[in-house]
This record gives structure tokens, sequence and C-alpha cells, in this order.
């Protein structure tokens, strides 16, 4: 039964058929993130329009290869953040952060989080945390680079 | 392997090892097949460590008390039986934390012959135009060392690359091996594939040309007979927490006159013969490559391991493992749309029985089984590119060893299947 916990229908669903995949252009900056235990790797391209915490994310496009986990969530983290702003995407990035590192003891916030919410099982699996977080910490890193402006 | 020995009483000995009475994940019962990782350790060798600790506990080679005395001879005693137990003479047998730093001991030692006075320091030195060769099916204990010497003293680094099967290929073997390879490294057993590599045919090439040859015997030493005379190696490694013992101790062989030629790694207290504000001489092999208060508990742990393992006796060990690993690779094979990344065939190969299950990433089979109480490893193994060059991204890996039997087989059989059937994938 725990196995159902963790790999909800909602991630078995974003894992066989997941948004926004593919790498589009135009974007500012891409980063290669890979997960050294695993070999996971994650590719993420963002485009943004407009400065600072007020810029809209208007695409986030992205490639990899990995476990349902760290693919589904790339996935869902596209859905949240496109057509926001990178303060607003950055906000709901934290709230994710904090459930994915709540051991399974946080209640997630579904208005917030929506299809991340099926994470929340994943969390009280220390080892795949970071296969939940790999694509969303290469979006944090992308964007910080167009803000920082290193962007290629 | 002999043929007169019985085969091991796994039911009875699987006693001595308290850890496998508990269960996992909601009362599974414990199926441990992550050995080629880490071994679990019999009460045999905790009681002989404890009993030590609680009795005999100090500073080994310093000092002069009775439980100095004790303590070093204890420490020594344990050298002796794994020198015996490997087919090495005792000053050949060095203790390190673990077979990690056994590597980097030599990698380090030959890159520090370039500033030794010593003028037998010198046919360690490397250079630009020098070559060190490795092998593409390495752990990256034994890549990332030579890696490192390379860039640090110019010399070239090649590889033997591995076939589609997970054998070295040696077709490449006079074009690898040249007169100008200075040091051929290379594993006994792939933690990953399981394939044995052929010891003699790498040691006469590598000695035809003068090149000093480093065994990573990580998982062969823990698994069957293993005498690094009759390999004719220049130097070996392993850990002992592969092998029964405990974590935090190591073993690196070398022939007693090249340890005896080298510059030492880490210095300090107790490797020394005479220190003086400006300089200093060192003591023989192999104090002189143990630096500081040693993991003395562990080392004297690792002792009672070896006791342990010949009690059983190592043919055995190895039969027994060889039945394991051909019920698992003929049951793999049985399953479609599984993969077994190394020789499907049972022959030089060990223990260590990767795949792949088509259309199941390795963390999610891993996670199937987990919840199954069966323990694998999930990854690349520290063998990334050998991953990369089998087009394998990650691989669930198990591992078989003494305490495994043929129940534990069946587990991970039917685990497989019913990873199949949860992602929704072959049923
Ligand atoms: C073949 C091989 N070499 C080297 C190592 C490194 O051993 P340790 O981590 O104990 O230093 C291992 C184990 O992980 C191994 O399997």
């Amino acid at each position: 039964m725990q196995l159902q916990q963790m790999y909800q229908e909602i991630i078995l669903d974003h894992y066989k058929n997941p948004h926004h995949r593919g790498l589009r252009d135009p974007y500012e900056a891409e980063v290669h993130h890979v997960n050294p235990t695993c070999g996971d790797e994650v590719t993420v391209r963002v485009h943004l329009e407009g400065e600072g915490a007020d810029a809209k994310v208007v695409d986030v496009s992205y490639d990899g290869q990995g476990c349902s986990i760290s693919q589904a969530s790339t996935s869902v983290l596209t859905d949240l953040v496109i057509g926001r702003t990178v303060g607003d995407a950055f906000g709901t990035l934290d709230v994710f952060v904090e459930l994915m590192q709540g051991r399974g003891k946080i209640e997630p916030d579904e208005d917030v989080l929506e299809d991340a919410v099926a994470f929340a099982g994943v969390a009280k699996y220390p080892a795949r945390v970071k296969c939940a977080l790999l694509g969303w910490m290469a979006f944090k890193d992308a964007v910080a680079r167009v803000v920082d402006g290193d962007g290629a | 392997m002999t043929t007169t020995a019985a085969p091991l009483d796994v039911a009875a000995l699987k006693a001595d090892f308290p850890i496998l009475a508990r269960t996992v994940r909601e009362g599974k019962r414990l199926v441990y097949l992550d050995s080629g990782a880490t071994s679990q350790r019999p009460r045999q060798v905790l009681d002989f460590e404890r009993q030590y600790v609680e009795t005999a506990n100090a500073a080994v080679h310093r000092g002069a008390h009775q439980l100095a005395e004790e303590a070093t001879d204890l420490y020594e005693d344990a050298r002796e039986k794994i020198a015996n137990f490997v087919g090495a003479g005792v000053d050949e047998i060095v203790f390190t934390k673990n077979a990690t730093e056994s590597i980097n001991l030599v990698a380090y030692a030959f890159g520090n012959a370039a500033f030794s006075d010593d003028p037998a320091a010198r046919r360690f030195v490397l250079g630009p135009g020098d070559e060190i060769v490795v092998t593409e099916m390495e752990h990256h204990a034994n890549l990332l060392p030579w890696q490192q010497l390379a860039q640090r003293t110019g010399a070239t680094l090649k590889w033997f690359s591995v076939t589609e099967e997970g054998r070295l290929d040696l077709s490449e073997l006079d074009d690898v091996i040249t007169p100008r390879t200075k040091v051929v490294a290379f594993t006994h057993q792939s933690n990953v594939l399981g394939t044995v590599n052929p010891v003699s045919v790498l040691v006469a090439k590598a000695q035809s040309v003068g090149a000093l040859t480093v065994l990573d015997a990580c998982q062969s030493v823990p698994h069957g007979p293993v005498d690094f005379r009759a390999l004719g190696v220049d130097f070996a490694a392993f850990s002992g927490h592969k092998m029964l013992g405990p974590s935090g101790i190591g073993v690196l062989y070398g022939r007693f006159e090249l340890l005896n030629a080298m510059p030492p790694f880490i210095t300090g207290g107790s490797m020394i013969e005479q220190v003086f504000m400006d300089r200093s001489t060192f003591a023989p092999p192999p104090q002189r490559f143990e630096a500081g208060v040693p993991n003395t508990s562990q080392a004297i742990g690792l002792g009672a391991a070896v006791d342990y393992l010949r009690l059983l006796g190592m043919d055995r060990v190895a039969a027994h493992e060889h039945e394991l690993t051909g019920a698992a690779l003929a049951g793999l094979q049985e399953i479609p749309g599984v993969r077994i990344v190394g020789p499907t065939e049972n022959v030089d190969r060990g223990s260590a029985v990767s795949f792949v299950v088509e259309g199941v990433h390795a963390h999610d089979a891993g996670q199937v089984l987990d919840s199954l109480g069966i323990e694998v490893r999930v990854g690349h193994h520290c063998a990334w590119p050998l991953h990369r060059k089998l087009d394998a991204a990650a691989t669930v890996r198990a591992t078989f060893y003494v305490y495994n039997d043929l129940a534990d087989v069946q587990a991970l059989l039917d685990g497989v299947r019913e990873t199949q059937r949860f992602f929704g994938v072959n049923a």
C-alpha cells in the first residue's frame, strides 16, 4: 500500500504523458542538472519577459532521462510556473521544497501546489527527494542565471 | 572448486547475522541483496571487536604498557591473518580506511616519487609520454585516482573498452599496453557486470613492458580464494566492509620490494624512523604507510571476519555464490523485458547481477523491490562510464553472499515480475 501512496495516479500520468516536454526556442538560459547518485539528468530552458520578480515565465521547456519521480515532477513544475511571474513561481517552489523536505509530515496545500500535492508521499523516502527536486532546482538555477545576467 | 566439501549450511550461518532477523517496510522479511555495496557482519566479528575494546583497548605501536602491548599484538595478529588469507607476506599488508584510500595511497605515492630524494623512488615517477592504463569497467575508486595522477604528472590515461557482453576487449591488448605503459590498474571482478577479468593475461602483458599492476580486489577477495602472489600483481586493494568485516578498514597489498622503495602518502606519527626539525626519515613498510593511530578495532574485527570466512571455506563460498548466480541469471532471462547488463553465461563471473527492466527506470524498480523487503542497489553503482558505454542510464543490481539462498533469488524474480505488473509493462 505504501507503494500506491508514493506512485499516485497523477505522478504516473505525468510520467507517461509529460506536459511541455522538449526543448524550445526562444530562451534566455539553459541549464543541465544531474543527480550524481543515480545519473538522472535534465536540461531546462527558461524564456522570461520583463525584469526581476515581476518578469513573466513565458515558457519552460526541458528534456531529460530519469525515474518516474524526477520526470513527472518536472512536468508538474511546468504546469505550475508557465504564465506566472518569477516571484509567484519561486513562491510555489519554496512551498514544494518545504513539502519535499518535510519527511512526509507536512500537509500539502492543494491551492498552491495543485498536481504537485501528489508528491507528498515521496517525501517519506529521503533517497527519492532529490529525484523530485531535480527539475525544480534546474528551473531555479536557470531563472537565476537570467536575472543575474549570465544566461548561456 | 572442491567437490569434496559439503555445501554451505546457509540456514545455520544465517543465525550468526543478527540483522537478518529484522523485518523491513511493514513486516517484510529482509532479503538483503546489496552485499556488493556492503556486507552484513556476523556475531563472531562483533564479539571479537567488542572483546578487544573491553579488554585491551590502547594506542597501537605507541607506549610500552601492558595494554599497548596486547593491543599491538592483536592488531598485528589481524595483519598476519589477512596476509595468509590473500597469499601475502605480513609486511606486504598495509591497513587503510577502505579500498578507495588504498588505491589513492598508491597513486599519491607515485606522484610523490617525483619529489623524493631517495633514488629508489625514481622507478615510480611518471611524466609526459608515460601511459597509465585502466578499463572502462572500473569503479570510480579505480578510475579517478589515475585520472588525477595523469593530470598531475602529464602522463596519458588509456583504457580497455568493454564488449557488449560485458567482457574486456582484449583484441586491443597490444594497442593499449605499450612500452610507454607504466601502470595498469584494473578490477579483478566488476562490481556491476560480475565479470571476472583474466588477471594472468593482463599481468603477463604488463610485465612484458615493465609496467606495474594494481588490482582492485574489492569484489574478489570476499567471494572466493585469492592469492596475490600467485596472481603476480604488484599492488591490490580491498575493503573490510564487503567481506563480513567492519567499515573503516581497508587493505593495500604491495610487493615488499615496491613498498620499500615507495615514498609515503600520508605523513605524521607512527610512520617515522627519525625526525628533525627540518627533515625526517621513514619507517619501513607497512608502518611507513600507516600514519596516525589506525582504525584498530576495525582491523582486529577484519581479522575475525577472515577467521569466519576461512571456517566457511572460500571454495565453498565461491561454489555457493556460483549456484545462486546461475539461478538468478536463468530466472531473469525467462522474464520478457528484462535485460541483463553483463555476461549471461555463468562463466568467469561472480555474483553481481545487474539488469534493466524495460520501461521501468531502475529507481522505480528498486522502489517496488524495496516495498517487498528486497534490498538491491539502483543507479550506476559508481561506474558511470561503464553504464554510458552499455547504454544503460541506471541499472538494478543484486549481489549474493554467504547468507543468501535460493529463496532470496526467487524473491528477486517474483519482485521483478511484480515491478512489471505495477508499472504495467510486459504483464
Ligand atoms: C570494484 C570496487 N572497487 C572499489 C570500491 C570502493 O570500495 P570502498 O568504497 O570501500 O573504498 C568498490 C565498492 O564500492 C567496488 O565494488
